[in-house]
């Protein structure tokens, strides 16, 4: 193996890359090294830095040290143009195609080199030339907002192509694509990689990482884990490297007590956005006194599930029951009224009014009622005095509650949403990924919050991509995988390999 | 070195009075140019004007004749504002809503107590303004429609229809071909208190500040603001956006319909050409200027009105065509517009270096 990387040299050299974030390290000293024609996979949980090391390649992110060598010299990227002149291109998983106008003219937009009155049939000309040579099938002169995802893609890829790129970066290209079309996409891939030039993909499916590439790199909260052949390596070792770690926390807690069934999925089908089946089939049974874990790669159905369980997503299948009342398809008012609370995933853009203050946000949830409102009327005294309560309990650091909630720090802001959603919650508590970002001190107290709300005999339905919250954490742990729930397992006899494994897919029933 | 905006760590206080302060004094520069340019002494020219619109009682009636309008017209379409609705039918809406008092005070005033007519041709007046914002309202909610482009082309139709009755079907017979519906009448007159300054001035003072009230002091306008900033949350919390929408553009709407309705009543006792000054427009800039404030909103159409005024006397006094207010006017939205961007974010000078990081 090491043999091999010296036949070749390297097309494209990473080393050293650190990039931190406002109180993250999303970053940390990692090396990258791409060879001509090949392919490398990168690998990781969200959160695990590969989108951040893939923006400051594509010009987005400036790295704070580390150096960047195309073909064995030093280079300076400050710009995606300054990317492009190197040959390093990216596809971004949100396209970045300006949705009225026509291929052709996508291709060439911010083109400097193109004459000032466009040729644009010469331009036709070269894209149907490198759509036939790749196979690509993209029409020059069609309109993009008329092309499917996966035409959209292509369009992508063709421009970058057109830009002269030597290395393709592909976010998370697969996720918007229908099996077909990732084939389709692995065939292109390969022709180029044939004909000399490279290509990165970031994802976390283990199938195509198999498949697609020669390389897998490994990270794991923002450092480089491991350096792998594909060849050498197995579905079931990768995912130990994506997840496998010592289980660093445990929370005390007493056994759960589980009472009756407060919330229960019969069958529950959800279609995302794209008309894409989110939720395939899901059913489960959640006890008071009980905590049920998610676990799974993010974009498994984990945000959906939590919405049709909140009023916010419509099912087109199967039935939800909180407390034996049928809750199917009812809106978020009549979820809140049966006592269901939801700490959101997007806790800035969902959880809070960043422009309301911080006492305000906390009332979000009771000033319907008495005693915040009587005959319509806000009582803005009892709103602070509660508030100040809540400022007080959750140890909430706020200058004052007439503070604008946007100003606090991602921990207070979390703490803010717990505070009000625990205050007003008497049957379930869904949350997701209610730690994500926050420091060790706002995690801890998160969890316990979370543990203390069962002991109030609460169902408390735990999102997280944090197997070692999951295990701690939780009673009983459901694996989600497109949208399936591949197993649920009590959280004392769960151990992270076969997690891992049910999160690529493998269902309970085949582990061994 | 570059220069950036840094998003300030709270709201300026300062620069909320400031920024509506500087825009002003801005636009009383820039129009000053203009006077330059047409040889007129910008000093004389706003020396007559504020003595035309505040200089003597008499004036200032003349003043809040034009004000009482833009009050409510500005607080109406402030609430719409404050949910990102951007309704810019106000003009419309109050001219409807004028057509509307008008169909009351000329046909039903026959059927009704003489007590009741005028307050039925009112609160018809509101109902119609509130209406004809209703239809933006609905499309938008329902069909996602754009409701700029709605409110503003029923702006059109609104004014047409008012034109076409005038003119046609309400032309007064005796009239001798002036365009213009017979007098009301007098049970449809609302009282003057002096001058043509009329009672619709404390109504819409009341108004104003119940509209305050209601914002800041109870269930609904607590749900009016969590939709506004953000109703993805306001989502997550249970309030119905679309309810939320529908019945603030149609209170938005009532405004401007009743200062419509008063504006027949009050001022011309009939339908006729120059039902509206475009205060509907203006509105726009009452409301931006007060910060979207409905009792800010009561002063600033003060001013705004003073302008108007001012602007006719320059005309009279020094042969300037009188849109040198209406000029005055658009002038300060352009740096209200700018200024707005201190409230939240203020200037940074950085280095090189650390140019990419702020500019990502």
């Amino acid at each position: 193996m090491k043999n091999d990387q010296k036949e070749k040299t390297p097309i494209l050299e990473m080393r050293g890359i650190t990039k931190r974030f406002p109180g993250v390290l999303a970053n940390d000293n990692v090396d990258l090294e791409l060879f001509p024609g090949e392919v490398l996979a990168l690998l990781g949980e969200n959160g695990a830095g590969k989108s951040t090391l893939m923006n400051v390649l594509a010009g987005l992110y400036r790295a704070d040290s580390g150096t960047i060598r195309m073909k064995g010299e030093e280079i300076e990227i400050y710009s995606p143009k300054d990317a492009m002149k190197h040959g390093i291109g990216m596809i971004h998983q949100n396209f970045k195609l300006v949705q009225t106008m026509t291929v052709a003219e996508n291709v060439i937009l911010g083109l400097e080199n193109e004459d000032f009155i466009l040729d644009l049939k010469k331009v036709g000309n070269k894209i149907k030339d490198i759509s036939s040579h790749y196979n690509l099938k993209v029409d020059p002169n069609a309109v993009i907002w008329q092309m499917s995802v996966g035409e959209q893609q292509r369009v992508e890829i063709l421009k970058l192509i057109y830009r002269g790129a030597e290395v393709l970066i592909l976010d998370e290209p697969t996720a918007v694509l229908t099996p077909q079309e990732s084939r389709e996409l692995n065939q292109i891939i390969k022709q180029m990689t044939g004909e000399g030039k490279s290509a990165i993909f970031i994802t976390h499916k283990m199938d195509e990482v198999m498949e697609f590439s020669d390389w897998v790199r490994v990270l794991q909260k923002g450092k480089l884990v491991s350096v792998v052949r594909t060849k050498d390596t197995s579905p079931r070792e990768l995912s130990k490297m994506m997840v496998g770690r010592e289980v660093l926390f445990r929370v005390e807690k007493k056994p759960a007590q589980p009472g009756e069934t407060v919330l229960k999925l019969e069958n529950v089908t959800a279609l995302n956005e794209k008309g894409i089946k989110a939720l395939q089939n899901i059913s489960l049974n959640l006890r008071r006194g009980e905590i049920l874990g998610i676990a799974g790669v993010a974009g498994n159905g984990q945000r959906e599930l939590t919405e049709v369980i909140t009023g916010l997503h419509k099912v087109t299948e199967g039935k939800i029951l909180v407390e034996d009342k049928d809750m199917t398809n009812k809106d978020p008012l009549e979820f809140i009224n049966e006592g269901v609370s939801h700490i959101p995933s997007d806790r800035v853009a969902m959880g809070i009014v960043g422009d309301m203050s911080v006492a305000h946000n906390l009332a979000m949830k009771e000033y319907r009622k008495a005693p915040l409102t009587e005959y319509g009327i806000l009582h803005p005294k009892r709103i602070l005095a509660m508030a100040k309560k809540m400022i007080t309990f959750f140890q909430i650091a706020t200058p004052t509650p007439y503070t604008n909630v946007k100003f606090l720090s991602g921990g207070n802001i979390q703490k803010t949403i717990l505070a009000r959603e625990i205050g007003a919650c008497a049957s379930l508590l869904v949350a997701a990924y209610p730690a994500r970002g926050l420091d060790v001190g706002a995690t801890e107290s998160v969890r316990k919050e979370m543990i203390s709300e069962r002991d109030n005999g609460k169902g408390v339905l735990l999102v997280s991509e944090d197997l070692d919250e999951l295990m701690s954490v939780s009673d009983r742990i459901a694996v989600m995988n497109e949208g399936r729930i591949m197993g649920i397992v009590p959280a004392d006899k769960a151990d992270i390999e076969s997690l891992g494994l049910m999160m690529a897919g493998v269902p309970q029933e085949e582990l061994t | 070195m570059h220069i950036v905006f840094e998003k300030r760590n709270s709201v300026s206080r300062k620069a909320i009075l400031l920024v509506p302060t500087v825009s002003f004094l801005v636009s009383l520069i820039l129009t000053g140019i203009l006077l330059i340019i047409f040889k007129t002494n910008p000093f004389t020219t706003y020396s007559s004007m504020f003595i035309g619109a505040f200089g003597s009682w008499t004036n200032f009636t003349e003043t809040l004749v034009k004000a009482i309008p833009l009050m409510l017209t500005g607080v109406g379409v402030g609430l719409a504002f404050k949910l990102r609705f951007w309704n810019i039918g106000a003009e419309g809406q109050l001219v409807f809503g004028g057509v509307a008092a008008t169909w009351v005070a000329l046909f039903w005033s026959p059927f009704l107590p003489s007590w009741l007519v005028l307050p039925t041709a009112l609160v018809m007046g509101s109902l119609a303004g509130g209406l004809w914002a209703g239809i933006p309202a609905v499309l938008k909610v329902g069909l996602k429609v754009d409701e700029t482009l709605v409110s503003l082309m029923l702006n059109y139709v609104a004014i047409l229809l008012a034109q076409g009755l005038y003119y046609g079907a309400w032309i007064d017979p005796k009239g001798m071909g002036f365009p213009g519906t017979k007098l009301f009448p007098k049970a449809a007159w609302l009282p003057r208190f002096s001058g043509r300054a009329h009672i619709g001035l404390f109504i819409a003072l009341i108004l104003g500040v119940i509209m305050w009230l209601v914002l800041n002091r109870t269930r609904w306008g607590f749900e009016i603001k969590m939709v506004g900033q953000n109703p993805r949350a306001a989502r997550v919390m249970g309030v119905k956006i679309g309810k939320s929408i529908i019945t603030a553009i149609l209170i938005s709407g009532a405004f401007s319909g009743l200062a419509g309705s008063f504006e027949v009543t009050a001022i011309s006792h009939r339908l006729q050409q120059g039902l509206s000054l475009g205060y509907g427009y203006t509105a726009i800039i009452v409301a931006w200027m007060a910060q979207l404030n409905p009792i800010a909103s009561l002063f600033v159409a003060v001013l705004m009105a003073g302008l108007l005024v001012g602007g006719d006397q320059v005309q009279m006094m020094m042969g300037l065509p009188s849109a040198m207010g209406i000029v005055l006017e658009g002038m300060i939205l352009f740096p209200m517009l700018a200024g707005s961007l201190f409230t939240d974010y203020r200037l940074k000078f950085i280095t090189k270096s650390r140019s990419r990081e702020a500019a990502v």
